[in-house]
């Protein structure tokens, strides 16, 4: 599974090198979706709510 | 990029070749997809409003729930996932994926989806899917699925949530109505599970998981379908007498449950030299059927009577 190369870094396979970046995108596009969900969440729960901040 | 020492660390470094779908595999998406579906219908057929919104993503957290008890069944059930012929090319026996990273998987998600139900409903409801998730996976998968032939029976309970969950997610309680809907998945778990297991028995036998007919035998397994057959027809019409489902669902149950009775009639009258296992198959097949059928009635029927009645 593991390519030591002579510097003692891993060197990735290709297959290794595209799963990771399988990976990536679908962690970043669940975390996008997050933002955009607990946006609209507060957004709902609060209401006009949000605009009322007591000084 | 890690940097490995010459000290023998590579044969303990493994790179991932997981991909997201592997992840996905993890949370079992079939299972969830009838989760999804019940808990939709106990969401939609109970009587107080939701800001549509705040339900969608109410099913969302129950469905990435389910998803993480999934993932902590195949990082538990591994060791037997690899003798079985449907279960062996699953992401953990196939090696796609690490037991340790399928156990951090679903605890993370487990604890997100609890949380998230909580903030965006009730903490009733919250406390349902965690209690769901903590059933089916050490209740069922450590404890009851290796040591008794009423594993599924009493596991059935985990699968038979959701529809409750969406309940209390919508009016923070739990009810008569929401407890019919949690009996009917209930009696309707073993004779579908053992429908499956009396043409796999096979497979559970391999991997030493003690189901019905490899304990009990198929002559026994079959009369307990039978039984529990007729009481998913009675309990099928239930939401007629005790909610406000309308006659339209009594007869459409009523009819959905005699067909129910029929299959496993035929499974009973089965001879015993039969390995083809054809009204097995049937029934396992007329069983997923039933279930979405009758909760399709259910939700069409609360709709018209909440939607329909002010357009008359």
């Amino acid at each position: 599974m593991v390519n030591a190369m002579d510097d003692d870094r891993v060197n990735l396979t290709d297959a290794q090198k595209k799963a990771r970046r399988n990976r990536n995108i679908a962690i970043g596009l669940a975390l996008a979706a997050m933002v955009v969900i607990f946006y609209l969440i507060t957004i709902i729960k609060l209401g006009p709510g949000i605009l009322e901040r007591p000084m | 990029m890690a940097i490995v020492g010459k000290n023998g660390l590579e044969q303990d470094l493994r790179i991932s070749e997981a991909v997201a779908g592997d992840y996905i595999e993890l949370l079992k998406p079939r299972v969830m997809s009838l989760v999804v579906f019940t808990a939709f219908v106990g969401l939609a057929t109970a009587p107080a409003a939701i800001n549509p919104f705040i339900a969608l993503i109410a099913i969302l957290a129950i469905a990435v729930g389910a998803g993480a008890s999934g993932a902590l069944n195949m990082w538990y059930d591994a060791d037997i996932d690899a003798v079985m012929s449907r279960t062996v090319s699953r992401p953990v026996p196939s090696g796609r994926i690490l037991p340790g990273e399928a156990l951090i998987f679903g605890l993370f998600l487990s604890s997100f989806s609890v949380m998230t139900l909580g903030l965006v409903t009730n903490w009733l409801a919250a406390g349902l899917l965690a209690f769901t998730i903590f059933f089916y996976v050490v209740i069922y998968t450590m404890w009851l699925k290796r040591w008794t032939p009423q594993n599924i029976v009493i596991g059935g309970a985990a699968g038979a949530f959701p529809p409750m969950i969406g309940w209390a997610a919508v009016t923070g309680t739990i009810s008569l109505e929401s407890v019919i809907l949690f009996l009917i998945i209930f009696l309707w778990t073993p004779p579908h599970f053992w429908a499956l297991a009396l043409f796999k028995s096979g497979d559970y036998e391999r991997a030493g998981v003690p189901m019905m007919p490899n304990v009990a035998g198929e002559e026994s397994t079959k009369r307990q379908i039978f039984a529990y057959s007729l009481l998913v027809a009675v309990v099928g019409v239930l939401p007629a007498v005790f909610s406000e489902a309308s006659l339209v669902y009594a007869a459409v149950a009523v009819v959905l449950g005699a067909g129910f009775v029929w299959y496993s009639w035929k499974v009973l009258r089965m001879p015993e030299g039969d390995r083809s296992m054809k009204p097995a198959k049937a029934l396992f097949g007329y069983s997923l059927l039933y279930l979405s059928a009758l909760f399709a009635v259910l939700l069409a029927d609360s709709l018209v009577g909440r939607f329909g009645a002010s357009a008359w």
